[in-house]
């Protein structure tokens, strides 16, 4: 079946449908990894956004547990080429099934650099997938236009707070739209995990008497995350280790007075070098997103810049003065990605352990 | 961190001659790694025996030597030079060897030398097996677990213990006979057993066998600091037993998820890290396919093969960066060239496919095995790239000119199930049309994946493509429709594939595909999937994309042909020569178009040309080019046969050639016509004849008197070329010189023995410039690119001489040659008869730029764009001669290749060259054999065994060992024959009879030297091919040409000296008096 992506600017691209039937309006990104297509789709960062992988050839291996939550959370998926006979000793499965069973619509045969490069130029766009090839380019452009990601943190955060064994520090972590790969990452350290809902007041997460708190990533806007920002400032206060990854890193600098914006474009993908500022050593990161704290508008006597991304000079992490608290903007949980970054969730531990 | 300042001079070692296993890519490398070096004040001293290499140019290094590496050289070089730094990781094995020799011994230390970038420890640590494995055991990598067992009971226990099946491997026999792989406890100690006797040592080595796994290599790159990035991941579609340089390979990994990604990148950045690797390295993987177990295969401390090619499938300078980081520069203070805003500390994203395959030299070698094992046998490799995987192949296929464009072929026609199942499992170098035939069978995914262990999802696509020949196929001569032909170009099937698949005319299809509008349009490598704006001019082709070139300057422009995979007969030399073709045009106000496919060279680096195009050089893909870009001109002289093919091709294209035109240039390689100018020119050649069958070139053959050479007419290093001394001699040739496709008669020559001289001159159309004359040592009937070649020729007479360059003046100006031509001669006392005439650049070109210090491609390129010998500072005519000699010595892979004959004739066999230059004729000949690998004496015992026409030269040269204190060995009639001619002489027993006879004394480790000339003909002896070849896998030194023996013996007559001089060509008194202004 045919598929069209409709962007904003009025651009259409005709591919194949691999996905369900009908519309859908999101915003559009794109994602360089070459490998990882599967944590990319569950990630649920990409809540509100549709994913155009620029690697040609996904699906290669199929589908495999490494999923990053329940679910698919991207609203739609662009590539150029989906395998239509995987082939992994651990695929279950071909793309095309999991999207249709997720009720993902998708295109491929999408020349997905051409789409690249309008996306940098003109910067991240709405657009639409559909398999209706009747559409009126003119009717559904504002319809794209109007669309906005909204507060998708509420959506895919958890129903309830609850508990992942284990022996050693006790964590606390907010469900921002957190990739389990973050939870993974705490319980390969032995840490006893209890996950709570983006709603959780601060007084109930502290009431649960942590070692320490984790911030989650997730998806949208963190500037309207006001009731959040609102709790994670107390939980700021309280004196307990905290650390802190993506939307829970912005959210943070939010709490005390910084701003944010939206880039141009995004960073998305395994490939993005950030300078750790102390030792001067430069790693590797997964990064997954739309926007960034300024860190000039955070207060120097409050938190001192740690990281910052070597290709744009964009900010990357905060240490806060006088506290236990750090946070990033990239993804040391790796997945898809890198993982020279992990010995950051070591140093937590240390925190907390208050070595 | 900042450059370190007291780097101020650095020794750059080079690779040495082209061998199998060590190419051009190190030529890239190094060219690559002086221009960064020079880019930052850093005075560079070059070595390297290669003379056809660009590093070797004076403008790419301050100081070069082109002297033998050996550690003597290095020594003595270091002494003259004083250098306070030597990087050591760009010039292969050959470079990291030597500076580790001189490490060890405290040479380096002594004379306060440093090894930069990479120290020895690290190098050391990640060479020697025992302690790399310590290494690896320390971080917890896994090696494939192997025990070195001397009885039979501990190898069954340690097999028991690391489970079958296992791989045995004998310590010190032949070419591993007695070992091979045990799959129980029945066949391991039968093998065992039998391994165990044939081992002179008593040992054999058992392994786990990681066979059937998938081979994963990743390059990546450390700084000072220990910054680590991965600059790409490669999956090798052959699974683990194919050595990576014959493998098909694709980049980035294909069936890997990011897990077993991660895991095996997390892997390689702890062994850089742990081995404290300062630049490049490149690590190798076996993964389970079947689970998340993997083992560390190797790792090469160093910039490779695979490091250039990471290098092109990225467009990220890895030798570039490496010498910056040895400089001190971390990775992050490196920019990225390609984006120019980025830096080099970030890992490449491809949104693309590369397929790279290898040039194997099996066209060069019938009578060897192709089977495809461990030892590397490619000598030259393709890439390219596409944006899918049918694509990136089918591309990469017809780029390596081996007269197949698709994947259909005549292998396995006709074979039932069962035979096709048995041919699957011979891992050859035809395996992927094997596959493809299967596929044709109707033999299922799954049954050749559990014979030849590739994954699934190439056989898919390989799959795919034989489901596009078939709808093809189903057109059956009807019409087809628009969408099938989108998706036959969208894979790359070739416009000539489509036509005979649909049984229409190519031009038919053509018209179709531009009436519809299919046309390839093509995109840039810019090493970020688009993320960012990049400058770099890298293109390659799709269908079905945004076209993304640029159309820039208002320049004129030309469009230079590459010359393709590096084989045998067409290598390193013309990718020299397209690079200086390239940089004299853009001198010359040009913009620069290269068009190439080969990964290993210089001239594929994104910043030689203004453009470059990574295509496959057959007409449809260089006609896209051309039709994109209009160029104003095209260069064909500078790219081999590859180039010269397309010649006719672009004529009717509408495109000038710049320089020689179309018809001059057939001229030259038509027979009647050829014959017909050497007769207006009153120039005598070799008489001979053109036929077309058998019993024609019997009946010229008489007429002529034998021995006679028999060849086809279009020929490329002598392919197919043979010296036939009876009517059975031609049938055999003819037999095989039809094997491949012959649209072109068959040459029958009267051979002549006589002088062989080569000469390379610039016509401007009226005047010609001569550098210089080149004799070769050997007499005519070995194949020139396999001859010791001398310049300035000294055997032949004044008179001879001016009859050349009389002739050379004559024939440039009756083939209207604008550039380059070279002539080979004959000389028979003082007639000179002309044997071949090329109307384009050679395989000496560079060799006598660099001896004369004539610039021959600038000059000729100035010639092409109209300028007048006169006018470039030159007297027209033969320069006078250099007060130096120049010998120029091939050198041969004899050793890689299982079951070839060493015995040299018309038909090349030589993989590369190396140089000798000195103010002496014998320490010029010295040093190249030198530099050849050819160091004597060791034990003072050389083998004699000559052919009946050789004996009376043979006893000469055996009187002269002797009297330098060689023992002579010989067999029964070499023997009586030195013995008679006063020579004395142990002779010794031949292969059939009792021992000890020929072959214990070669396998017995205490030969220098053997000497043996073949029986001309194609009776080749059996004894003889036993003996070479048997001395070429123990490494002792054959040669099979008397004249090569007289060379030698020559040489070590003169060189009882401690030292030779060396001579930094880049010096301002160097050639001096060959220039004429």
């Amino acid at each position: 079946m045919k598929a069209f992506l409709i962007l904003e600017d009025g651009t259409v691209y005709e591919g194949t449908s691999i996905g369900v039937e009908g519309s859908v309006v999101s915003e559009i990104v794109f994602n360089t990894s070459m490998t990882g297509y599967l944590e990319v789709l569950t990630d649920p960062s990409y809540a509100g956004q549709a994913v155009a992988m620029t690697y040609p050839l996904i699906g290669n291996y199929g589908i495999t547990p490494d999923m990053e939550s329940g679910r698919a959370w991207a609203k739609g998926y662009i590539v150029k080429e989906l395998s239509e006979t995987p082939s992994n000793f651990r695929c279950e499965g071909t793309v095309q099934e999991f999207l249709k069973e997720q009720g993902i619509s998708g295109i491929a045969g999408v020349d997905t650099r051409a789409l690249t490069k309008r996306l940098r130029e003109k910067g991240t766009m709405n657009g639409m997938i559909t398999t209706d090839s009747d559409f009126v380019l003119d009717e559904i452009l504002s319809e794209i236009r109007e669309y906005e990601v909204g507060d998708v943190v509420s959506e895919v955060t958890c129903d309830r707070r609850h508990i992942l064994e284990g022996a050693g520090c006790r964590v606390a972590l907010l469900d921002l739209g957190e990739k389990k790969s973050i939870q993974e990452s705490l319980q390969k350290r032995g840490c006893e995990v209890e996950v709570f809902p983006a709603g959780t007041s601060a007084e109930e997460i502290l009431g649960s008497c942590p070692d320490g708190i984790m911030l989650s990533n997730g998806p949208g806007n963190p500037e309207s995350c006001r009731t959040i920002i609102r709790e994670i400032k107390r939980i700021y206060e309280s004196g307990i280790p905290v650390f802190a990854i993506c939307l829970g890193h912005q959210l943070m600098a939010l709490a005390n007075g910084a701003r944010t914006y939206k880039l141009k474009y995004g960073h998305r993908g395994g490939n993005h070098p950030v300078r750790d500022l102390g030792s001067g050593r430069v790693y590797i990161s997964s990064q997954n997103h739309g926007y960034a704290v300024d860190a000039d508008t955070l207060d120097e006597s409050v938190a001192e810049e740690t990281f910052v991304n070597v290709n744009d000079g964009t900010n990357e992490g905060f240490s806060y003065l006088g506290k236990n608290i750090f946070t990033v903007q990239f993804h040391p949980e790796a997945s898809p990605g890198p993982q020279d970054t992990g010995f950051l969730f070591d140093r937590f531990i240390d925190m907390m352990k208050g070595a | 961190m900042p450059k370190n300042s007291a780097i101020k001079k650095v020794l750059v070692i080079g690779s040495g001659p082209i061998v199998i296993g060590q190419a051009a890519e190190f030529d890239y490398a190094g060219t690559q790694a002086c221009r960064a070096l020079k880019e930052e004040g850093v005075e560079v001293v070059l070595l390297n025996s290669n003379p056809a290499t660009i590093m070797t140019d004076k403008e790419i290094a301050d100081h070069v030597y082109i002297e033998p590496l050996t550690a003597e050289v290095v020594e003595q070089l270091i002494l003259k030079e004083r250098p306070d730094s030597i990087l050591p990781t760009l010039g292969g094995q050959a470079a990291l060897n030597l500076a580790m020799e001189l490490a060890e011994k405290g040479f380096l230390k002594e004379h306060h030398v440093q090894l930069t970038g990479t120290t020895a420890d690290t190098i050391k640590k990640a060479e020697d097996r025992q302690e790399f494995k310590r290494t690896m055991e320390k971080i917890g990598e896994p090696c494939a677990p192997s025990l070195v067992v001397e009885n039979v009971e501990d190898g069954l226990e340690f097999a028991r213990e690391i489970g079958y099946p296992v791989v045995l491997r004998p310590a010190y026999t032949l070419g591993g006979s007695g070992g091979g792989i045990a799959h129980d406890v029945k066949q391991m100690a039968e093998i065992l057993e039998n391994g165990l006797r044939l081992s002179r040592a008593g040992q054999v080595l058992v392994e786990r066998s990681i066979a059937g796994w998938k081979e994963i290599e990743y390059e990546v790159m450390r700084d000072g600091r220990g910054n680590c990035i991965t600059v790409c991941s490669m999956e090798n579609i052959d699974p683990v037993g194919v050595h990576t340089g014959d493998s098909i390979v694709v980049a980035p990994s294909q069936t890997l998820g990011d897990k077993e990604y991660q895991m095996l990148r997390t892997s390689a950045l702890n062994i850089i890290d742990e081995l404290g690797i300062t630049g490049g390295c490149n690590v190798q993987f076996a993964l389970n396919p079947e689970s998340f177990e993997y083992c560390v295969i190797e790792v090469n401390p160093r910039v490779s093969r695979s490091s250039a090619l990471a290098s092109k499938a990225t467009g990220y300078p890895i030798a570039k960066v490496a010498a910056k980081i040895a400089l001190g520069y971390t990775l992050d203070e490196i920019p990225n060239a390609v984006t120019g805003k980025t830096c080099a500390c970030f890992e490449p994203v491809l949104d693309y496919c590369v397929v790279k395959m290898p040039r194997l030299p099996f066209d060069k070698f019938i009578s060897a095995k192709h089977t495809l094992t461990t030892q590397m046998k490619a000598t030259g490799e393709v890439m390219s790239i596409c944006d899918n995987f049918e694509g990136a192949l089918m591309k990469a296929i017809r780029s390596l000119e081996q007269h197949v464009d698709s994947l259909m072929s005549d292998f396995c026609c006709g074979l039932s199930k069962k035979e096709m199942l048995e041919e699957l499992r011979i891992v050859d170098d035809r395996r992927i049309w094997k596959i493809a035939e299967a596929l044709r069978h109707e033999i299922s995914d799954d049954e050749i994946c559990g014979v030849t262990k590739i994954d699934r999802w190439f056989i898919d696509k390989i799959a795919n493509l034989v489901r596009m020949e078939q709808r093809l196929k189903g057109v059956k001569g009807g019409t087809i429709d628009a969408e099938l032909l989108w998706e036959a170009k969208r894979m790359e099937f070739p416009d000539s594939v489509i036509a005979k698949l649909t049984e229409k005319t190519e031009k038919q299809i053509r018209k179709m595909r531009y009436d519809i509008g299919i046309r390839a349009s093509y995109r840039m490598v810019d090493t970020c999937a688009a993320e960012f704006v990049a400058e770099t001019p890298y293109y390659y082709s799709v269908y079905g994309g945004e076209n993304e070139v640029r159309q820039t300057s208002g320049k004129k422009k030309v469009l230079v042909l590459g010359s393709g995979p590096i084989r045998i007969g067409q290598g390193i030399e013309f990718d020299f020569c397209s690079v200086h073709c390239t940089w004299a045009f853009k001198k010359q106000g040009y913009e620069t178009i290269i068009v190439n496919n080969n990964p290993e060279t210089v001239s594929t680096d994104f910043d030689i040309a203004d453009k470059l195009y990574f295509e496959p050089l057959t007409p449809e893909d260089v006609e896209s080019i051309v039709e994109l870009e209009k160029p104003d001109g095209a260069v064909v002289q500078f790219g081999g046969q590859t180039a010269i093919k397309l010649t006719q091709a672009l004529t009717e294209m509408g495109v000038t050639i710049f320089g020689t035109a179309a018809e001059d240039v057939d001229a030259a390689e038509d027979r009647e016509l050829f014959d017909r100018i050497l007769e207006q020119c009153r120039i005598p050649r070799p008489k001979g004849e053109t036929v077309y069958t058998a019993q024609e070139a019997k009946d010229a053959a008489k007429r002529l008197g034998y021995p006679v050479l028999v060849r086809p007419s279009y020929v490329l290093g002598g392919q197919g070329m043979q010296i036939a001394v009876s009517g059975q001699d031609i049938d055999t040739f003819i037999g095989i010189i039809n094997q491949v496709a012959q649209e072109h008669p068959i040459l029958v020559d009267k051979y002549m023995q006589g002088k062989e001289i080569e000469v390379d001159a610039i016509c401007d159309g009226t005047d010609i410039l001569i550098p210089g004359i080149m004799e070769h040592i050997e007499r005519a009937g070995i194949h020139s690119g396999d001859s010791v070649s001398v310049y300035p020729a000294r055997s032949i007479s004044e008179k001879a001489k001016q009859t050349i360059e009389e002739y050379t003046k004559r024939l440039a100006k009756a083939l209207h040659i604008v550039g380059l031509i070279n002539i080979q001669f004959i000389v028979c006392g003082e007639s000179v008869y002309v044997i071949e005439v090329n109307p384009r650049s050679s395989r000496t070109v560079p060799y006598i730029s660099k001896v004369t210090g004539i610039p021959i491609v600038p000059l000729a390129v100035r010639a092409m764009t109209g300028e007048r010998i006169r006018e470039m500072g030159y007297a027209p005519g033969l320069q006078p001669e250099a007060d130096y000699f120049a010998v120029k010595m091939p050198v041969f892979s004899f050793e890689k290749i299982r079951g070839a004959d060493v015995s040299l004739g018309p038909e090349m066999k030589s993989t590369g060259e190396c140089l000798g230059i000195a103010k002496s004729f014998e320490e010029a000949i010295y040093k190249a054999f030198s530099g050849a690998g050819i160091r004597l004496p060791k034990y003072k015992n050389v083998i004699i065994s000559v052919r009946e026409d050789d004996k009376k030269e043979a006893a000469a040269i055996g009187r002269r060992f002797a009297a330098i204190g060689y023992r002579i060995y010989a067999t029964k009639g070499t023997a009586e024959a030195l013995r008679a001619a006063g020579v004395e002489v142990t002779q010794v027993n031949k292969l059939e009879e009792k021992s000890p006879n020929l072959l214990d004394l070669i396998l017995g480790h205490e030969i220098d030297l053997v000497i043996d000339t073949p029986h001309q003909g194609s009776e080749h002896a059996k004894d003889g091919f036993i003996i070479r070849r048997n001395a070429i896998e123990t490494g002792v030194n054959v040669l099979t040409a008397i004249d090569t023996a007289k060379a030698l013996i020559k040489s070590l007559e003169n060189t009882e000296r401690e030292k030779i001089t060396l001579i930094d060509i880049a010096e301002d008194s160097f050639g001096r008096k060959t220039r004429w202004q």
